[in-house]
């Protein structure tokens, strides 16, 4: 274990030196993340307004706040790592990591989250711009904000596993691309992040919380916007533990046979 | 995981056991690790370093012809051919051996080196490096091996070498003093001292071997595996090169195979050598062996007091001012030479093997041929 820290201390080292590099890809990369916010929130505003103050009881002060609560979510959660692994594979790039006497799954969290510690400024100024200018308005209870982190950190760990299973495709699938932006699409929709969920068809909103996409963005976002029943809150925690379990068995067995498939057709 | 299921429902402090879960799921081979260091100590008796027997590599790979139509037909139905890698290759490496592996391209040398190091499963055929079984990937023996092949392996671009350098130190769990010492014995040989504080891509293609090497020598690897490791270097790096990792050998006693183009690495370095082609071994001997064995010719070079016809002796391939090179079946090279000296006013005169090169690019074309 303290070997383990003592790996995830220097990976964290090497990723935020590596990072560092691209100070110009962080400017870019605040831009992006203010703009969808930002475009969302003026549009659904706009209809509010014309509805006459509130969309399916949001206001234009809480649905700015409903978008800036996604946006942190989803930058807390978000990986990268399934777009990485067909270039991997592709260019022999892993097998070194196979070779090395630890799982690459190691590097992989250390890097994402020396990314998140990097981009903790820029998110944070993003935040502090887009809620001012948007007036946003949040209602916190404190079971709610005591919840969140929890929820969070679940999100972003059930999210992780789910997306580096996700990435294994490449072992069997050279166009591996079309599949992740398939993907990206379908957590769009699903995480709650394009529009809050109580705005899909219903049938779309049961089938939503069979799916483990809204507890990767949507439900620790909306623990910060308005305050949810403890039953809700509970079940919520409970659904997104059950769903990390599934990710955990699922990565192992993805796992598993993805590498009898690489050291089978060659590495 | 149904073992992992159960814990969970039995924890009641969830953290914990959710760790436990996500260290389970996500180092699958930890189990296997603690299964097979018994199988390693009971092969510890065997003192090779590397063993194989009959083995086979068999690739499935789909075939498609050329062209649109043929591309739609391949979504429908598709050709699989099988193509053999490596087809029943038998050899024995003792500990602190250095071994050149030959062959041209394609002939299975890359496919034995990433079975031998665990990056392919054999399709059949025993092999053991240092008593585990390559593919199982223990690490026990990760820890105990490096594969070097080409570039881009070790080092992260961005950042400067010796931050590389640092990740495999914790990797690899190597003692801060045995890091240091190694460190510097590797800067040293290999001239680093300069480069350690760039970032690998401000490094020219030779600088870049050098630390790519380095940074997989680190953990001190029992057994070494190099794939071209002068490839595209100019003749000083090739030497460098080759100068250190003879010199590690003698150093640490590694075992040493490798693979390259040039027949100075393999000179230079091998007594022993293996030779595959198509996937099958066609020689497996000393050095030496090789050229007694496959050169039916050897040559002589004479140097004359006055000039004569040498066509009757031999064929000549070399003639500069004074000094004959003839080529001659082995079996006439001693009743050649008697006549020579008998018969012409010879000053000086030397038998010798052709050079390597030959005797392989001689092979080779045989076997094509037969």
């Amino acid at each position: 274990m303290r070997q383990l820290l003592a790996i995830y201390r220097q990976q964290l080292k090497t990723a935020l030196a590596e990072q560092l590099q691209y100070r110009a890809a962080l400017i870019i990369w605040l831009i992006e993340v203010a703009l969808g916010p930002a475009v969302s929130v003026s549009v659904w505003s706009t209809v509010a307004r014309n509805e006459g103050g509130e969309v399916n009881g949001y206001s234009s002060a809480s649905f700015a706040a409903y978008f800036i609560a996604t946006m942190l979510v989803n930058y807390a959660t978000q990986t990268w790592v399934f777009w990485e692994f067909s270039r991997r594979v592709r260019e022999g790039e892993f097998s070194p990591l196979l070779l090395r006497p630890i799982h690459p799954i190691h590097a992989d969290l250390a890097e994402n989250l020396a990314y998140k510690i990097l981009m903790l400024p820029v998110i944070a100024l993003v935040t502090l711009v887009l809620f001012l200018a948007f007036h946003a308005s949040i209602a916190l209870s404190l079971d709610n904000l005591l919840a969140f982190f929890p929820a969070l950190v679940l999100a972003f760990a059930l999210r992780f596993i789910l997306e580096w299973t996700l990435a294994l495709l490449a072992f069997w699938l050279t166009q591996v691309n079309v599949i992740n932006q398939l993907y990206v699409v379908v957590v769009l929709f699903l995480s709650g992040q394009l529009v809050p969920l109580t705005f899909l068809p219903a049938p779309v909103q049961t089938a939503s919380a069979w799916l483990p996409f809204q507890w990767m963005v949507a439900f620790p976002a909306e623990l910060l916007v308005h305050p949810l029943s403890l039953s809700t809150l509970f079940t919520g925690l409970l659904v997104q533990l059950a769903w990390l379990l599934v990710g955990f068995a699922l990565l192992a067995f993805t796992w598993q046979r993805g590498i009898r498939r690489y050291t089978a057709v060659g590495g | 995981m149904t073992a992992a299921r159960r814990r969970a429902a039995d924890g009641i402090d969830v953290p914990w056991r959710l760790l436990a879960i996500l260290r389970q799921a996500t180092n699958p081979m930890e189990e296997e690790d603690q299964r097979s260091t018994r199988g390693a100590n009971q092969a510890m008796t065997v003192s090779a370093a590397i063993s194989v027997e009959h083995l086979r590599k068999v690739y499935r790979v789909y075939e498609r012809e050329a062209g649109l139509r043929a591309a739609l037909r391949g979504l429908v139905q598709r050709h699989i051919q099988e193509v053999i890698g490596v087809d029943d290759l038998t050899f024995t490496i003792e500990l602190g051996e250095i071994v050149g592996f030959l062959g041209p391209n394609g002939a299975g040398k890359t496919t034995t080196l990433k079975m031998l190091a665990g990056l392919l499963y054999p399709t059949t055929g025993t092999l053991q490096v240092l008593g585990h079984l390559p593919w199982r990937r223990e690490r026990s023996f990760l820890r105990q091996i490096a594969l070097v092949m080409g570039q881009r392996q070790q080092l992260i671009w961005d950042i400067p070498v010796s931050d590389s350098f640092e990740l495999n130190r914790v990797i690899y769990r190597i003692p801060s003093a045995q890091y240091r010492q190694t460190l510097d014995e590797l800067t040293d040989l290999l001239e680093l001292a300069p480069l350690l504080q760039k970032p690998v891509r401000n490094l020219s293609l030779g600088e870049r071997m050098k630390c790519e090497i380095a940074a997989c020598l680190l953990h001190r690897p029992r057994v070494l595996f190099l794939d071209e490791p002068t490839i595209g270097l100019d003749v000083v790096m090739q030497r460098r090169i080759r100068d250190f990792v003879r010199e590690y050998n003698r150093r640490t006693g590694a075992t040493v195979l490798l693979t390259s183009h040039y027949m100075a690495d393999v000179e230079a370095l091998c007594r022993r050598v293996i030779l595959i082609h198509h996937g099958k071994m066609l020689f497996d001997g000393e050095l030496t062996r090789l050229i007694e064995r496959f050169s039916p010719y050897k040559t002589i070079a004479v140097r004359l007091q006055e000039p004569a016809n040498l066509r009757p002796y031999g064929e000549v391939i070399g003639q500069s001012e004074d000094r004959i090179t003839l080529r001659v079946p082995k079996s006439a090279v001693a009743r050649v030479t008697a006549r020579l000296l008998t018969e012409l006013p010879v000053i000086d005169l030397s038998v010798e093997d052709p050079p390597i090169e030959a005797v392989i690019e001689h092979i080779f074309t045989q076997e094509e041929v037969g």
